[in-house]
């Protein structure tokens, strides 16, 4: 390096040209080394395992009452909801965001106006769909600690999101869709299996 | 610089050995002995040594933390109480290094202010900014990480509420959550990776941006409370005549800070290290239960602005999008900001009405952010995020047409 290059001697083509094809070869393979870092944060093959489905046994559940089971990790409640709090529920449609459950998730023979197989039991996760909290049970209309006008539903303490009693959302709060309904179905009169259900046969 | 050398004695010995093989001198010079500072730097100058002290304490309470610490669902929470209970000095580096958290936002907070006030993300400082505002985003998820490692309550929906608010982005989102857990719900492997980020990567970044941010701003030099440049005037030498070395002058003002500022920092971590609930919230004394939310979940406090921004607004995808804008307009300060004129000691009177609103809307806003979700809260945060946005609409056009005071044309 004693001699200063001139830009006669420097062939700067062929720098270019080995440049060049070294930038897109490298480009190429850290593109694919790329791969198993990103795939690496995907869940693994035990978390995708443990979605196994769930029973539970409703026969002690009283009318109003709600039980909570861990489904995937996340809560799915069974709320046994009483003659009265059905037909309330009719008479909020025009209060909801989405009453018919179009832009909700929940498995076909669930979208109806008690958003169930049987109308007495309602079957959901209990997960808020804004972002991710467990909403609150207040069931009775005007509930002391819930803000005046309150028809009995689920609240979500986080943001303020609420819910009624099919947990669909109510206008001019965050949550953007309904809450999801699992798959679920009847074992028996009394059984309810949740994650599994007659129409897949297996894993839902 | 390195002409200044020459009026030194040459070193000799063992320094000689070093200064041959590694520019130990001229590094020393250019950065600390040589570095000329404004002479008139004042109280707010002290926050960006501050952040450098916190970041050290933080790195080594995190180490020592890190040898007892067990980052898997199972474990994490009760190796924290183990920490606190059986560990010798457990509870007071784990104190540290929580009060350290806080600490360091706080010194940040009042660091940008200090930017704000005196306009120091001006020209030609603008990449001393871009660069502070990315160590403060590394920051927040340093700290969102740290703070889910516990695993108690608060962590866990803390986590789950944060993590959601990728799921809020159109098309990619629900999957884009799904990657970040590593699982369907937040769950272990959630807890390893953050713990990975939280202690390797995160720092890694921050480490390499302080660097960049303090060679950026040697090249450019310190502001000061005038906002004039220290530059434009200099002796026969060549030495700005309103500039003084960094060392011994700024060091020894800032070890004398630094001495009050642990004195602070020790009254906090023995005798309010949970800060009254807003530095260790209350639910996090409880381990994470995924069945159950706390009645009130709230963020730390450095985060309730933001978060408050975020509730203001009832639509999913536009408050996750207008918490994202309120951290991200600030990116835009130097290119918002039209007046010439550096800082607020001469500048018109629309800046000072507009910066006392945005900082009273941020304390507000921090406030709301703290407190349940009421109706009430809901329209304060919504009026008060108006606010908060206003600064930087109406900024580009006050500031071009502002009535500014003559700037001096030496420090004051």
């Amino acid at each position: 390096m004693s001699e200063t290059k001139t830009i006669e001697t420097v062939n700067i083509k062929r720098r270019q040209v080995l440049a060049g094809a070294t930038g897109v070869v490298g480009a190429v393979g850290a593109a694919f080394v790329a791969v198993p870092f990103l795939g690496s944060w995907q869940p693994s093959e035990k978390a995708k395992a443990a979605g196994a489905p769930v029973d539970a046994d409703i026969s002690g559940l009283q009318p109003g009452q709600m039980m909570t089971l861990s489904w995937r990790g996340k809560p799915v409640w069974i709320v046994r909801r009483t003659a009265e709090m059905l037909e309330r529920l009719a008479t909020l449609d025009d209060k909801l965001r989405d009453p018919d459950s179009n832009a909700s998730i929940q498995p076909e023979y669930c979208q109806n106006p008690s958003r169930a197989i049987k109308p007495e039991y309602l079957v959901v996760v209990g997960i808020c769909t804004h972002l991710g909290c467990a909403p609150l049970y207040r069931p009775a209309v005007g509930s002391a600690d819930m803000a005046a006008g309150w028809r009995g539903g689920f609240f979500c303490p986080c943001h303020g999101s609420s819910f009624d009693l099919a947990g669909r959302v109510f206008r001019s709060v965050p949550a953007p869709t309904n809450l999801e309904i699992p798959p679920y179905m009847y074992l028996t009169e009394t059984h309810i299996r949740v994650g599994e259900d007659a129409e897949s046969g297996g894993q839902a | 610089m390195s002409d200044k050398n020459t009026n030194q004695t040459p070193p000799g010995g063992m320094l000689k050995w070093l200064d041959d093989r590694y520019p130990l001198i001229s590094t020393w010079n250019e950065h600390v002995a040589q570095y000329y500072a404004p002479k008139n730097f004042n109280f707010w100058y002290f926050f960006g040594s501050f952040a450098l002290l916190v970041m050290v304490i933080q790195f080594i309470t995190g180490i020592w933390l890190t040898m007892s610490y067990k980052p898997s669902a199972d474990e994490a929470f009760h190796s924290i109480e183990y920490i606190m209970r059986d560990v010798e000095w457990g509870w007071l580096i784990r104190y540290m290094h929580t009060t350290g958290a806080s600490a360091f936002f706080l010194v940040i907070y009042l660091h940008m202010t200090r930017a704000l006030l005196y306009g120091s993300y001006k020209k030609p400082r603008e990449l001393v900014w871009l660069i502070g505002m990315l160590i403060f985003v590394v920051l927040m998820a340093e700290a969102f990480m740290g703070y889910m490692l516990p695993w108690g309550q608060m962590s866990y929906w803390g986590a789950q509420v944060i993590i959601s608010l990728f799921s809020a982005i159109p098309l990619i989102g629900p999957d884009l959550a799904l990657w970040i857990r590593g699982d369907y719900i937040i769950s272990d492997a959630t807890l390893n990776r953050f713990f990975a980020l939280h202690v390797i990567a995160m720092p890694l970044v921050l480490v390499l941006l302080v660097f960049m941010h303090i060679v950026a701003l040697h090249k450019v030099g310190s502001n000061n409370p005038d906002g004039v440049e220290i530059k434009k005037h200099k002796d026969t030498q060549g030495l700005p005549l309103d500039g003084i070395p960094f060392h011994p002058y700024y060091t020894v003002k800032d070890s004398f800070g630094a001495v009050f500022f642990l004195i602070l920092f020790a009254i906090v971590v023995f005798y309010m290290p949970e800060g009254g609930g807003h530095f260790i919230e209350a639910p996090n004394f409880e381990p994470a239960d995924p069945l159950k939310t706390p009645d009130h979940i709230a963020p730390v406090w450095y985060f309730t602005p933001f978060y408050a921004i975020l509730r203001a607004v009832p639509d999913k995808f536009l408050g996750v999008l207008a918490m994202g804008a309120s951290i991200a307009v600030l990116f835009a300060m130097p290119w918002l900001d039209r007046c010439k004129v550096r800082s607020i000691r001469y500048r018109g009177y629309s800046y000072k009405l507009l910066l006392t609103m945005l900082a009273i809307s941020f304390v507000v806003l921090g406030v709301l952010g703290a407190l349940p979700s009421t109706p009430l809260h809901t329209k304060l945060a919504q009026i008060f995020t108006i606010l908060y946005f206003a600064f930087f609409i109406l900024l580009p056009y006050t500031s071009a047409h502002e009535k500014t005071k003559p700037v001096p044309e030496r420090t004051t």
